[in-house]
């Protein structure tokens, strides 16, 4: 097996390489396509990923609320829709059947439609590790806050949120990693990422084994370096003697 | 350690000297009595309809070749093993043994007679568009502007890209996961035109809902020589398959096999393709030749 890594410093029409290895006046090289190709995913991935945030953290928190029972209800049903469906099959749902029943959503570019397929279905797991998060609390902590006359808001806010968050950050960096995995399904509705870069690209130049390695790597930096920042965040948010913080705190 | 790495290598290159030497299939076949044929899962010559069988154009005019293969060998009795291949795994299985004789939807092209030996062309592929019959596109210029599909992983996205640069158009490309994904924006209206295989565009259109939505239209963007592949560097094999082939094409059962999977409704569905032989196919035809697709784009 003999390597040929010149094959990124080809041109995409003519094959020829390219010194430089990047494509100049409008001609696209295959690295140019790769980057092209990893600035989509990591696109992708992102914009989901603060849907995913702000959804699952909002439905997570209303899931723990008492003595409203329908609110809780519309968000369990919320979460058990998004969490029992094939990613792949939403994402089909939204790019082929949604636009039919509403033909709004025609227009709408499939890397949009990508961001919401990707964003929801996060949001349905992080709402499951927000809630319990909150419900790993001891119920005399809620009673405590509201004892004190906080409002359930600021029971919320000042009491319960800061301790559960800071209890899911390690489930929270697997999911926030997982959305780079997961991003790789965009390629089914037409989004330029690195999947459908490595299929494209290996059956244009026959060589599979060079454009997987590349594509691999790109994804584990990609993960690995979410890893590391959620390990920072998970550092400077820590708070001595509280809950899970120090590292088992029961 | 590098002890191992040296004794490593020499034992790979004993290996693959050994594996030269016995790069004689037509022995291969005769001693083993079986003969492996890869074949494809879902292409417009070659495909399944389930339970391990294997039908199509390509199909059906590779058991021809087998049964001639038998004449010639003198066996009394040749099985024949059936293993679906892809587009990324066949090369690499016909070049390691696994394969003995790929007919599916192979393009040969210079690129794979570097890897691999075709025989002769059995059918050329014409790359077109398939729009919406109401939708007043007649060529390729017609899609400035417009959205245009066609399939990851294949060599029209490239046909794609180069026809928008000489054409100085500029049109939205999107791309299916497969060719039904690609048909299905044509239908729904998300892109204008799909722009694949000549013979794949006809079977998306014969087994949709309307086919009298579709047609076919525009200049042919790129001709592509379909042909069984083989292992290089085994000129008795490849002789025997050419014979085999030209046999056909004399004697005018080819054509009639074409007629059956081209004009004739066929399995599953039992529903017409309708693709009459085009003239680029019959000229294959007529001076049986094995040269690569490179040399279709010149003249």
């Amino acid at each position: 097996m003999s390597w040929d890594w010149q094959v990124f410093c080809e041109d995409t029409l003519d094959r020829q390489a390219v010194p430089g290895c990047f494509g100049k006046g409008g001609d696209i090289t295959y690295l140019d396509w790769l980057l092209s190709a990893w600035g989509w995913t990591v696109s992708v991935s992102l914009l989901a990923l603060v849907l995913a945030l702000v959804l699952g953290a909002v439905i997570g928190t209303l899931r723990t609320l008492e003595g409203r029972r329908v609110v809780v209800g519309l968000c369990n049903t919320w979460v058990e829709l998004f969490r029992n469906i094939p990613l792949l099959v939403q994402i089909f749902l939204w790019y082929h059947v949604l636009p039919t029943i509403f033909p709004v959503l025609q227009g709408v570019p499939g890397f949009v439609l990508v961001v919401f397929a990707l964003g929801f279905f996060t949001s349905a797991r992080i709402a499951e590790q927000v809630r319990a998060g909150i419900q790993a609390l001891p119920r005399g902590q809620r009673y405590a806050g509201l004892a004190m006359g906080f409002t359930t808001f600021q029971t919320y806010r000042y009491v319960l949120l800061p301790m559960a968050f800071r209890i899911i950050i390690p489930p929270l960096t697997s999911e926030t990693m997982n959305i780079f995995k997961n991003s790789s399904v965009a390629f089914a509705v037409s989004v330029a990422e690195l999947t459908m870069f490595a299929m494209q690209a290996q059956e244009e130049t026959s060589r599979g084994i060079e454009v997987y390695l590349a594509v691999t790597a790109l994804y584990v930096v990609s993960a690995f370096a979410i890893n590391r920042i959620m390990a920072f965040i998970e550092k400077r948010a820590r708070v001595p003697g509280m809950v899970a913080a120090s590292g088992g705190g029961h | 350690m590098k002890k191992h790495l040296l004794a490593a290598a020499i034992t790979v290159l004993a290996a693959s000297s050994a594996f030269a030497q016995a790069n004689d299939t037509l022995a291969k076949i005769k001693s083993s009595g079986t003969i492996t044929l890869g074949v494809r899962e879902s292409s417009g010559l070659s495909y399944t309809l389930g339970n391990g069988k294997y039908v199509g154009f390509h199909t059906e005019m590779a058991e021809h070749i087998i049964s001639d293969l038998q004449k010639q060998l003198g066996l009394a009795k040749l099985e024949t093993k059936y293993q679906p291949v892809t587009s990324q795994n066949r090369i690499p299985l016909v070049t390691n043994g696994t394969v003995d004789l790929e007919c599916g939807s192979t393009t040969n092209n210079a690129a794979r007679q570097k890897d691999v030996a075709f025989a002769v062309t059995t059918y050329v592929e014409e790359v077109r568009m398939a729009v919406k019959a109401s939708s007043g596109i007649a060529a390729i210029k017609d899609l400035n502007g417009k959205t245009v599909a066609t399939t990851t992983g294949t060599t029209s996205v490239q046909t794609l890209r180069k026809n928008e640069r000489a054409g100085g158009l500029d049109f939205k490309e999107v791309y299916g996961k497969d060719h039904a994904d690609s048909f299905l924006m044509v239908e729904t209206g998300r892109a204008d035109a799909f722009v694949m295989d000549g013979s794949i565009l006809a079977a998306n259109i014969s087994k949709s809902k309307n086919p009298a939505d579709f047609k076919i239209v525009g200049e042919v963007l790129s001709v592509e020589p379909i042909a069984c592949m083989l292992r290089k560097d085994d000129p008795a094999f490849k002789k025997a398959v050419d014979d085999s082939i030209k046999r056909q094409i004399a004697d005018g059962s080819l054509a009639k096999l074409y007629d059956k999977w081209f004009m004739q409704p066929v399995p599953p569905t039992n529903t017409k393709i309708g693709l009459p032989l085009s003239e680029a196919t019959k000229n294959a035809w007529a001076n049986p030749n094995d040269k690569p697709m490179e040399d279709y784009a010149k003249k």
